[in-house]
């Protein structure tokens, strides 16, 4: 029986003083502040997860702040089996995360849904542009919790 | 007089010669180029030189609609924005549920949903295929594109009942079993498909008109691909040797033996052979489920035991179908998250799934290839010639409602 994928990448990690947890065999979790998060992302690039498969923004109302997750994978064929989700947390009052568009430009589509979607700013990002919404979206950030969907009943009253 | 057609000769008369005019130009949303989405090009002379791409068309919002459903609501919902490639969508959902879940699939389900998946990976490239050839003026391919997938798309029929929206996988297995009679199907269908690559390869790839609209056009080096995040076959015609199915087999694809076609060339031309090349190994894969299905259940235990008795005589026993068990009806999985990874048609599917204990997903994000393609094709449109943009459209196998969600 060889090593788990995950031990290689959690070994290489906590040398450099990364705060990792393995959940799996091919799965880790990071959770840094938001102010780490530009220097862990390039710590983990030059171990050698070379793209971000998703960026995830997640709204708590009970805690008034959202999480942000970076899934990060590599296409080497060793570390490709591994995804790590890079999470940060972010409040509020002040929904503001450095970009990573600089470590990975994989970030691009990701970061500019999350910012339409979440409201949540990605500082040094140039695009923050809405992508999906029409230009003229009113109402509050559509995944935020407060957002509610207008939704029909099951059963239509008979017209007479 | 001679000077200049010296001058003339050097560069065989074909020598590019830039107007200065700057413009810009909407292509779509009603382009036959674009689909359903729009491209702004800021154009000089018939360079692009700015590309700035606007989808949203058909954007139905799959993430927030997920948490007002149950999971198992949610499975139509999921494969709507790739309905050509649904067994792909749906089953890369619900590995994701079952990981929360922390089912057992039976080993016929697995090989069921691998069958199933590398049918739909067929009819998807041949969609592809057909797209991009009515993009560069080839009807022909279009034609039988459409007319090889409808080969496809009825043994998918007879399999699920369903000719486009499969909902075939569920959480522990699949909806049916495998009949003699669409064993036979399958059997006739590879056989006519092998036959069929060939004047494939013959009318299309061979074609000079093709090669030259294709071949070194929209340039994607290996590292350029990894920096943009491009998925599926447009990653590996740029040389990059990356397959979810070898990465983390699902399905039971451990078992099965194929290969992954790669090229370095990373222009539009090598991606259609990827593509094409795909076919045969999908092909390959479905000789072998043929021959090595195991017997045994297709529904996991802990969910057979479930079904009523009654209800297992009449669609069980008679028809080899599962009824959903009651527990399906609004199911609370453990706190937890998963996420999961297949290889759709397009290229990689992730599922990121957050479950707070109660029926419905506190959050699912859905990443699909289409969506990554949106930034390579910005990047690839930057430099290239007008021309081309419906080349390099085209061959990245972009399908606007699954980047939409």
């Amino acid at each position: 029986m060889s090593q788990k994928p995950i031990e290689v990448v959690v070994k290489t990690l906590q040398e450099k003083k990364i705060p990792i947890k393995a959940e799996g065999d091919t799965r880790g979790s990071i959770e840094v502040d938001k102010t780490k998060l530009v220097e862990t992302a390039k710590v983990l690039r030059e171990v050698g997860f070379d793209h971000v498969k998703a960026v995830t923004g997640i709204d708590f109302p009970d805690q008034s702040k959202f999480q942000v997750i970076y899934h990060v994978s590599s296409f080497d064929l060793e570390l490709s089996r591994v995804i790590l989700a890079l999470k940060t947390w972010t409040s509020y009052k002040d929904p503001v995360v450095p970009s990573l568009i600089n470590v990975w430009g994989s970030v691009w589509t990701g970061e500019r849904e999350t910012y339409e979607m979440l409201g949540i700013t990605f500082e040094g990002n140039p695009d923050m542009r809405r992508l999906f919404l029409p230009e003229d979206f009113e109402g509050v950030y559509p995944l935020r919790k407060s957002f509610k969907i207008r939704t029909e009943g099951l059963f239509v009253d008979k017209s007479s | 007089m001679t000077s200049q057609v010296d001058d003339l000769m050097k560069s065989g008369g074909m020598e590019l010669d830039v107007v200065p005019v700057t413009g810009e130009l909407n292509v779509g949303p009603q382009h036959p180029g674009s689909g359903h989405m729009r491209i702004f090009v800021k154009l000089n002379g018939d360079i692009i030189e700015d590309a700035e791409i606007d989808p949203g068309y058909v954007h139905r919002a799959v993430e927030k609609l997920s948490e007002n459903r149950n999971y198992i609501h949610l499975i139509p919902l999921v494969e709507r924005p790739a309905i050509l490639d649904s067994v792909n969508m749906n089953l890369g959902y619900i590995l994701a549920v079952e990981k929360i879940l922390n089912v057992d699939v039976p080993e016929r389900a697995q090989y069921l949903r691998s069958f199933a998946a590398e049918i739909s990976r067929i009819a998807s490239h041949l969609y592809g295929m057909g797209i991009l050839a009515i993009f560069i003026g080839h009807s022909t391919g279009f034609m039988w594109g459409f007319g090889d997938r409808e080969v496809w798309v009825q043994i998918l029929e007879a399999l699920t009942g369903a000719r486009v929206t499969n909902s075939y996988v569920i959480p522990g297995g699949v909806r049916r079993d495998l009949t003699p009679t669409i064993v036979d199907m399958t059997k006739k269908a590879i056989t006519y498909m092998r036959k069929k690559m060939k004047d494939w390869e013959r009318i299309f790839l061979n074609n000079p008109n093709i090669k030259a609209r294709l071949q070194d056009v929209g340039v994607m080096t290996r590292e350029e691909a990894i920096e943009w995040g491009a998925a599926g076959p447009n990653l590996r015609g740029s040389g990059v040797y990356y397959d979810a199915r070898k990465a983390e087999p699902y399905g039971a694809y451990s078992k099965l033996d194929f290969e992954i076609p790669v090229y370095k060339e990373g222009d539009s031309y090598a991606r259609t052979l990827v593509r094409f090349e795909e076919i045969e190994q999908s092909l390959r894969i479905l000789e072998q489920v043929i021959k090595d299905i195991p017997e045994g259940q297709i529904l996991s235990d802990r969910f057979f035991k479930q079904i009523p008795p009654t209800r297992l005589k009449k669609w069980w026993e008679g028809q080899k179908r599962v009824v959903m068990p009651g527990y399906y009806a609004s199911f609370r999985p453990p706190k937890g998250e998963a996420i999961s990874r297949v290889e759709a048609g397009r290229g990689e599917l992730v599922y990121y799934v957050v479950s707070d204990g109660s029926a419905k997903p506190y959050r699912l994000r859905m990443i699909t290839p289409s969506y990554r393609s949106i930034y390579v094709m910005k990047n690839l449109l930057k430099g290239a010639r007008y021309a081309d943009l419906v080349s390099i459209y085209g061959s990245l196998d972009y399908f606007p409602p699954e980047a939409d969600r």
